[in-house]
């Protein structure tokens, strides 16, 4: 009973947080989304982290590696690759939205291509993608609380106390309540990961050689990626995939309008890599579960991390780790429920009712809430994926935005709105399909070589959106150019 | 900066063509299956390079003229 006590005190000191920040500010529409533009260094920094440290690192990454080896080392990879982009990517993007006082992701591609249409369906795109996002975290909630009670509540119950909690959070607080619960997250966040993938290599195998050498001798091929299915053919294909797709989350490109100035994100640059680095140490609890608590299967792997923890430590410490990811989980939930619901307000309810008010739009944004969250529960409910497999589903979809995205910054884009249309419609087209019918590349053309067939299906989702984007670009041109 | 920039390519390349290359476990280097260390190695040369890109960007001067 003490771990889900702890979790509880957490919940309420970080609704009392989030009703701390908000006191003292008008909240209107761009106050709530993007804290007035007015954030330091310091704070976008640990915001940007806030939200990529989520539950799929904490819970997805170390049960990935429990569960599936060396391919883990792909969530390393990308973050560091999209950091390198985001040094010319961001910069651009924030002055041509500051300029233009946009405040969302939708709004900068609508008025870059000068077409609404755009507009909504880079938020429709958004907001298909952001729900298996959404759907991680209320997992993630749902098996911390689950583990925390030990049993005396039920999956589905810890499922809508999760969902009503961000709910809560979200309404109360908005962005500057992330903000803030975002600084005592990354503390917690940061001590607790640290502290278990010391302790628990150490503890049970005697030091990391140790404990990568029983696993290597135990399951000979684990530490590396295999021939076939999660090859370096994938390995590279989704790595380059989730680069491209960082920035293209409506969230991210919605919190990196809250920067005071450019600099900021040419300094993150620099500085976020190295962050990256505490991703080893949930790596390695997942790798020190892998002999310890084995026998997990499919999309229990996700409870590898908690599992560990019950059976090596007291209730009460217990209740510490799950009290960290819980709000590792209510953060960037928060974020995603935000974005979601901002996006269907102010970029699908406003393309049809042109005269609303920006005060009808906020209170249709903050009813819009409750009404996402219960779509994601439903989701969640039906179970069935790891949170990986989730976050890469979601990933497919937004990196369909990046052609066009890159185009329109280019000095002379070379992209017609109609030829944006086509490619992202295509993109999108491809991954639900191959989404909803569960098939691989491997599965569709059998007799490909084992490197096209391993492809990250996304990847060939984004080269058949480059074509359609090329052809219908070229015809509209010619077409512009006889006219 | 005219070809300081073009070191941000090495992280690509350290990632995306040195890791098929080095994909295997043993030996181990600093208790790490050999990929994941060349991965670690990657990871901070890209903030070491990163750092040297913005050091020489003329766009981070303080008297900098913002871009438009």
């Amino acid at each position: 009973m003490s771990a889900l006590i702890v979790i509880a005190a957490t919940i309420v000191g970080v609704l009392f947080l989030g009703l701390l920040a908000r006191r003292g500010t008008v909240m209107d529409l761009e106050q709530w989304t993007v804290g007035g533009r007015g954030f330091g260094t310091i704070f976008v920094f640990v915001l940007m982290a806030g939200e990529i440290y989520t539950t799929f690192t904490f819970l997805g990454g170390s049960g990935f590696a429990y569960g599936h080896g060396a391919p883990v080392f792909y969530i390393l990879s990308y973050g560091c690759l999209a950091y390198v982009i985001s040094y010319w990517l961001l910069p651009p993007i924030w002055r041509y939205a500051k300029q233009h006082r946009l405040i969302a992701q939708p709004d900068f591609f609508a008025h870059k291509y000068d077409s609404p249409a755009l507009g909504v369906l880079v938020a429709l795109v958004g907001i298909v993608a952001l729900i298996p996002y959404l759907v991680l975290q209320l997992k993630g909630l749902g098996i911390i609380v689950g583990a925390a009670a030990y049993g005396s509540i039920s999956p589905t119950m810890a499922i809508w106390i999760g969902a009503a909690v961000v709910t809560a959070y979200v309404m109360v607080s908005g962005v500057r309540g992330s903000a803030w619960t975002a600084v005592v997250k990354d503390t917690l966040i940061l001590a607790v990961v640290l502290f278990l993938g010391i302790y628990l290599p150490i503890h049970y195998y005697g030091g990391y050689s140790e404990m990568f050498s029983a696993i290597d001798t135990a399951k000979p091929g684990f530490l590396a990626l295999p021939a076939k299915g999660e090859s370096v053919a994938w390995f590279d294909s989704t790595v380059l995939l989730t680069a491209l797709g960082f920035y293209m989350w409506p969230h991210s490109f919605g919190s990196l309008f809250t920067a005071k100035d450019d600099r900021v994100f040419r300094r993150n640059a620099m500085m976020m890599p190295v962050y990256q680095l505490i991703l080893l140490f949930v790596f390695f609890v997942g790798f020190a579960a892998t002999l310890k608590v084995p026998g997990l299967k499919g999309p229990e792997i996700d409870l590898s991390l908690l599992r560990l923890s019950v059976q090596t430590f007291d209730p009460w410490f217990v209740g510490v780790i799950g009290a960290a990811g819980v709000l590792t989980a209510l953060v960037p939930g928060s974020m995603i429920l935000i974005a979601a619901a901002t996006l269907l307000a102010n970029n699908i309810f406003r393309a049809f009712h042109p005269q609303a008010t920006d005060a009808t739009v906020s209170r249709v944004a903050r009813l819009l809430v409750p009404v996402v969250a219960l779509v994601a529960v439903i989701f969640t409910l039906r179970g069935g994926s790891t949170i990986v497999a989730l976050l890469l589903m979601g990933y497919s979809f937004v990196t369909q935005l990046f052609p066009t995205l890159i185009a329109c910054l280019l000095p002379r884009n070379p992209v017609t709105k109609e030829g944006a249309l086509a490619g992202i419609c295509v993109g999108v087209a491809t991954v639900a399909v191959t989404s909803l019918t569960h098939s691989s590349v491997a599965q569709l053309f059998p007799e490909l070589p084992e490197t096209l067939r391993d492809l990250n299906i996304g990847i060939v989702a984004l080269v058949l959106n480059l074509v359609a984007l090329a052809v219908v670009s070229a015809v509209t041109r010619r077409r512009a150019a006889f006219a | 900066m005219p070809f300081v920039k073009y070191l941000a390519v090495l992280p690509f390349l350290g990632i995306l063509v040195g890791v098929p290359l080095l994909n295997q476990v043993q030996p181990l280097v600093m208790g790490m299956p050999l990929i994941l260390a060349w991965i670690v190695l990657w990871v901070v040369l890209t903030a070491v390079i990163m750092a040297i890109v913005y050091r020489f960007d003329p766009a981070n001067r303080d008297n900098a003229e913002p871009r438009t």
